[in-house]
């Protein structure tokens, strides 16, 4: 099929993009979810990093 | 071989646009609310496109596109598999599974570098600092493999040579890792991970085009299987669209273990610990954004990784059909109707006679498979009679036995100039955006993880020191990439760098994410074990590496591993090895020595206290 004898290497091809397809699925479906609230640690580690960023 | 040639006008003009453009987003990104940092302390989220472009920008380099492509042109589509586990391991795991415990740890922690994260949560500045030497030492290997890959197709495509071009290469890149690359400006990379997608569609639509269509391209491709070389099938080479022999105890099966353990295993699990990846998921806002970087994420790595591998393979099936002409003399037929042949080259001198033409490296014939399209009687150099016969060959021929100028003599002698012109963008984007994260991590470890931890972390060390470690480690990359031109290097370099992180990092960084009993000396155990596995097993075992380095000839009368009488062995990558030692010995070690303190780890899982 698809011009491939080997079926591992088919399989490969296929499964390619399904594993893309089936990651997209999930994206979309958890799209909304977990949108979390920024903690004091969250603003105080990317304070820090403006800093470690700025050194550099 | 019908390479471009030379640098014109117009190819000076758009690199430089191209140039200008990323400079002015990376002024942007001075200037106002553009890194992730940013982001997070503006309180908004990078949008999901622009993160996971920025994360595959850096995921993805040159390595992947000539190296791993070039491999893919020599092997064929079996590396589909590393395709396959860069989307479910190097996207969805890394990001879904490992993205939030991962930033979670790091900000309760207030780490900022990978070493600095292992060595918080262990309590240990003996981990940061230990973390912090093997990246800046082996991270050099990983960028020469990025470098030579940009190198090799500057020198195809402008015809340079390849000291000027890698000159060249270095000095653009290093220019924009120094003057603010490193400043992980998100709309650079994403405007790099955009031409890079651009770039890479356009050479699938092109390849499965002129070859007939999907389906006829496979499947010339796979009828191509007796044309393979003779020295690929007799380490089990059994066509481009096959998987290699497996089995155990022979030769013939070699090729499997180099494929399976160090190409697909190797780099395909050695993602999940890659310094310069696992800081971006400290960089996001929330889970959501995790999950909203997965789909683009996997879409641009099946695009980036896919591509090359299936038309690194399919420019086998180009080249039959339409490469440039070759002469030879028949030394076996390899169908009953002389239609394919085993040949010797032949070249023509200046008085019309032929004669064989030497492969240089090895002064031998250079005996080659051939599709035959006509057969002539000529005069050979001792003016007899010779049955010259004239056709084409596969990828690896017109690339002269190079791997990793599959891609740069595909794309120079197949597709349209201008589109070489965007193949180059897409290097220089693939290579920029992977080595500014490199040599940000390199800079970081230099400075955060040894010296200020060898200082006792009292004080930042000096912007001078950084920027000088960051220098050595451009030199050194360079220096790398001047010195070691062997076959398929681009994939080997990054294979043991991915093998290294693997084996040394992993078991320590999921331990530390997951696991409450894994102890400070476990994690050190393991990471000391899992580097000495590697390096013993890269410089005593691996033929390949151990046979460059030389010490184990040295130490054996000149075999060429410790291992060399027992095949197989010999292929085996270091990860198979080192990784399992590595995991073995973080378990016992951590079930022998003494719980983390409880206020440490209710600091990092507060919801299981």
């Amino acid at each position: 099929m698809l011009g491939i004898d080997d079926p591992l290497v088919w399989l490969a091809y296929i499964l390619c993009p399904a594993a893309t397809g089936l990651s997209l699925l999930w994206g979309l479906y958890h799209w909304n979810e977990n949108d979390e609230r920024l903690e004091p640690e969250d603003r105080q580690w990317a304070q820090e990093e403006r800093e470690v960023e700025n050194e550099l | 071989m019908q390479y471009s040639g030379s640098v014109g006008l117009f190819d000076i003009i758009v690199i430089l646009v191209y140039l200008l453009v990323i400079g002015y987003l990376g002024w942007l990104g001075y200037r106002g609310t553009r890194t992730a940092a940013d982001y997070l302390l503006a309180g908004r989220s990078a949008h999901p496109v622009l993160m996971a472009l920025s994360y595959g920008a850096t995921f993805i380099s040159t390595a992947a596109i000539v190296g791993f492509g070039g491999i893919a042109g020599m092997f064929g589509m079996s590396l589909l598999w590393l395709t396959f586990l860069n989307i479910v391991v190097g996207i969805f795991l890394a990001f879904v599974w490992l993205g939030e415990p991962t930033r979670r740890i790091g900000h309760r922690l207030g780490a900022h570098t990978f070493p600095e994260l292992l060595g918080r949560r262990y309590q240990s500045r003996a981990i940061q600092i230990f973390a912090g030497v093997l990246i800046f030492l082996f991270m050099p290997l990983y960028a020469a493999a990025v470098l030579t890959g940009g190198t090799v197709f500057a020198v195809a495509q402008f015809g340079l040579d390849f000291d000027t071009a890698l000159l060249i290469f270095g000095l653009i890149t290093a220019a924009y890792v120094i003057a603010g690359g490193l400043k992980a400006v998100m709309y650079t990379d994403a405007l790099q991970g955009l031409i890079m997608v651009l770039g890479m569609l356009v050479l699938l639509v092109f390849t499965y085009s002129s070859l007939g269509g999907v389906t006829e391209a496979n499947r010339y491709l796979t009828d191509m299987a007796n044309l393979v070389p003779a020295r690929l099938q007799a380490i089990g080479h059994q066509g481009w669209t096959a998987m290699p022999a497996i089995g155990w105890g022979d030769h013939r099966y070699d090729l499997w273990y180099t494929v399976v353990t160090a190409i697909i295993l190797g780099v395909g699990i050695g993602v999940l610990a890659q310094p310069q990846l696992v800081v971006r998921f400290m960089t996001v806002r929330s889970r959501r954004e995790l999950n909203r970087a997965v789909p683009v994420g996997a879409v641009f790595i099946l695009i980036m990784v896919g591509v090359p591998y299936i038309t690194g393979s399919l420019s086998n099936a180009w080249f039959a059909q339409h490469g440039p002409w070759l002469y030879g003399r028949v030394v076996a037929n390899l169908e009953a109707d002389g239609r394919r042949a085993t040949v010797e080259l032949m070249r023509q001198e200046g008085d019309g006679r032929w004669r064989p033409a030497i492969n240089e490296p090895s002064g031998k014939a250079n005996t080659v498979p051939l599709i035959v399209e006509t057969r002539r009687t000529v005069r050979d150099i001792d003016n007899q009679p010779l049955e010259l016969v004239t056709g084409r060959s596969v990828s690896i021929v017109y690339a002269k036995g190079k791997a990793d100028e599959v891609i740069p003599t595909y794309i120079t002698s197949a597709l349209p100039r201008w589109f070489g012109l965007l193949f180059f963008m897409t290097l220089l984007s693939a290579a920029m955006s992977t080595l500014s994260s490199q040599f940000h991590v390199l800079g970081t470890s230099a400075g955060r993880d040894i010296l200020e931890q060898l200082q006792g972390g009292h004080r930042p060390p000096s912007i001078l020191v950084v920027r000088l470690a960051i220098i050595l480690g451009l030199i050194l990359a360079v220096s790398i990439s001047h010195s070691v031109r062997q076959e398929y290097v681009i994939a080997r370099f990054t294979a043991i760098f991915f093998g290294l992180c693997a084996a040394t990092f992993l078991p320590a960084y999921i331990g530390g994410l997951f696991s409450r009993r894994v102890t400070r000396a476990g994690a050190l155990a393991s990471m000391i074990v899992g580097l000495i596995s590697s390096v013993f097993w890269l410089l005593l075992v691996k033929t390949r590496e151990a046979s460059a380095i030389g010490l184990v000839q040295w130490l054996t009368n000149g075999k060429t591993s410790l291992l060399m009488d027992v095949p197989n062995w010999p292929e085996v990558d270091p990860v198979v090895v080192a990784l399992p030692l590595s995991v073995i010995t973080l378990m016992v070690v951590s079930a022998f020595t003494p719980k983390p303190e409880a206020s440490h780890l209710q600091k990092c899982f507060p919801l299981f206290s």
